[in-house]
């Protein structure tokens, strides 16, 4: 798929997590709105052997979203990619959809694994590469985390395992916007340099633009081709990614736009579908 | 044969059996020697993952290699498996309803010389609490084999809850493990002493000692904590009109609590739990500290007099 493409699958997954987080009056766009040309390049060029009508393919590639807050990005790129229809969007968070909160495996065609307390996700991606080791089979596996998310224990119990077990076929990708609910990752509780840490666990570090698709698309292709040890996408992302007034802004982790504010977020999401020629 | 076994080590022997048959993967956190999933390792031991000491990346490990298909045991002692990785077990397991089995070992105070730190009291209520779990305590060896068994059967998560002390045989070895079902082990007309684990032993040796007295009791064993056998414990106070339970465990959330919640919702009798009465445990040999605490025979007696007026 050529990147004008894929920026504009990813847009349109913008304005889904937009219209999520709005019906819901609550949410997480900030992480999402970071995370979500990730997914798009994950979703409709990395991943092999997804199967809308047959959504647990034993031989497909999974993926887990460790940091699952971010659920709205990946209800976006579910329903893109034709999991289920776009109109349970708006039906986020509220009773009478299926569409929880945090991912659940359960309720989601396409979701691979129930994830949002953090931590946990990356252990579970863990597991499911481990099992495609003892079946001798090849699917890949791949987890979004957050940098923040790094500051729980059991992430760093969950890389320790990776690269004893050798999970060559598993691919992470820390979502490094570089802030969490209190602030600064540096001043809440710095985890940094997440680089050098994930060296020292002798993991593949892969430095890329976490919104530059060629720059994603080879971090990939370099985590494909290393063996004997796990790799991980350290892309540099901007939270809020896409909408002028929630970059850079933790005040957006966690809070949906109220209608004046989701009016004009709309309107710059959808100039860029417009631009890249698409339909609103 | 010996005439004591531990339940752990018939857990170990159980996966062994049966690693054959089903599709198993046995993971544990360093303390395969003590679980007993060592005897599974020594068999298979390409299905065999040592996470090393992390409870909790084991938990959420497990629910991730159970997406894929197989039948994962999950092992450590009683009081990390349900303590340390409660919302690993909760998040990660149990709302997924993903197949895994928690094979927790060292349970109870009859872990002895290591002291309160290790002796889980409060797992069978931490783990009740959980939608979609299943709670065994098997009372010997044959039911910790037939219990095993029937995890595996069973789809969705279950916790095994084992011991670290060899006990005496309740069953022979024609045994036929039922999930769910309560066990009459004796009958009785004056009282009924529903007991589950080692406290089943405690209570067919109470219910001798009673009729020596002239006291009729039944003796029902409860291995199934959840989902619980209502039937026969309804059935028992209706039958007998008095209760005592017995397990080494807190009174606070275990079998006092679960047949107490039956009884006051269906058929209230009087009743008494016999239990760690909300305390901690602490180092000693596993029999003085059961005698401390009263969970022996010779204080269920006592409890059941006691209730009875007599």
């Amino acid at each position: 798929m050529n990147n004008h493409e894929l920026k504009l699958i990813a847009a349109k997954v913008r304005r889904h997590v937009l219209d999520a987080v709005h019906s819901a009056a609550s949410g997480h766009p900030g992480g999402s709105l970071s995370i979500s040309d990730i997914l798009t390049l994950l979703y409709f060029e990395e991943m092999q052997n997804l199967d809308t009508q047959t959504p647990k393919n034993p031989d497909r590639d999974r993926f887990v979203l460790s940091k699952g807050h971010c659920s709205p990005a990946l209800y976006g790129i579910l329903a893109e990619r034709g999991f289920f229809d776009k109109s349970l969007i708006t039906g986020f968070r509220q009773t009478d959809c299926c569409l929880q909160g945090h991912p659940s495996l359960k309720d989601v065609a396409g979701v691979d694994m129930s994830t949002g307390s953090l931590g946990q996700g990356i252990s579970a991606a863990n597991g499911m590469a481990l099992s495609a080791k003892l079946d001798g089979k090849d699917y890949r596996v791949y987890t979004i985390l957050g940098d923040g998310e790094c500051e729980e224990g059991q992430v760093w119990e969950a890389a320790m395992f990776a690269a004893h077990y050798k999970l060559d076929n598993l691919c992470a990708v820390l979502d490094f916007n570089g802030l969490q609910i209190d602030g600064n990752i540096a001043d809440v509780m710095s985890p940094l340099p997440l680089d050098e840490k994930f060296k020292a666990f002798n993991w593949n570090v892969i430095l890329v633009d976490a919104h530059d698709f060629d720059s994603l698309r080879s971090g990939f292709a370099q985590a494909r081709v290393c063996k004997g040890k796990p790799s991980i996408l350290i892309a540099k992302s901007v939270k809020g990614k896409g909408v002028s007034f929630m970059e850079n802004n933790a005040g957006w982790h966690g809070n949906a736009p109220n209608d004046e504010q989701y009016a004009q977020a709309v309107s710059e999401i959808d100039a860029v579908i417009k631009e890249l020629g698409g339909e609103i | 044969m010996a005439d004591k076994k531990a339940t752990r080590e018939a857990y170990g022997e159980a996966l062994a059996e049966f690693g054959g048959q089903y599709d198993i993967v046995v993971l544990d956190a360093d303390l395969s020697k003590s679980t007993k999933t060592e005897t599974f390792k020594k068999k298979y031991p390409e299905r065999f993952i040592n996470v090393g000491i992390a409870e909790g990346n084991m938990m959420s490990t497990a629910a991730g290699i159970a997406t894929t298909g197989k039948v994962v045991f999950a092992s450590s002692f009683a009081m990390f498996a349900a303590g340390r990785a409660f919302e690993q077990v909760r998040n990660s397991i149990a709302y997924p309803n993903l197949n895994v089995k928690i094979g927790a070992t060292h349970a109870g105070v009859s872990v002895g010389e290591d002291g309160a730190s290790h002796q889980a009291v409060e797992d069978i209520s931490l783990m009740r609490t959980v939608p979609n779990m299943v709670v065994i305590n098997p009372a010997d060896a044959y039911e910790a084999r037939g219990a095993v068994e029937a995890a595996i059967k069973h789809e969705g998560p279950v916790y095994l809850r084992f011991g670290r002390l060899a006990v005496p045989y309740v069953y022979d070895s024609g045994y036929q493990f039922e999930l769910g079902k309560g066990v009459q082990l004796k009958d009785g007309g004056d009282v009924t002493i529903i007991a589950t684990g080692l406290m089943v032993q405690e209570a067919v040796k109470a219910a001798q000692t009673l009729a020596d007295e002239g006291i009729s009791a039944r003796v029902v064993n409860i291995h199934t904590i959840k989902p619980i056998d209502k039937d026969i414990i309804i059935k028992a106070a209706k039958e007998t009109g008095a209760i005592v339970t017995a397990e080494e465990h807190s009174i606070i959330g275990g079998l006092g609590s679960a047949v107490a919640e039956v009884l006051s919702e269906n058929y209230p009798a009087k009743m008494v739990r016999v239990g760690i009465n909300d305390v901690f445990g602490k180092s000693g040999k596993p029999q003085c500290l059961l005698e401390e605490y009263g969970l022996t025979a010779c204080n269920i007696a006592k409890q059941t007099k006691k209730l009875l007026g007599k």
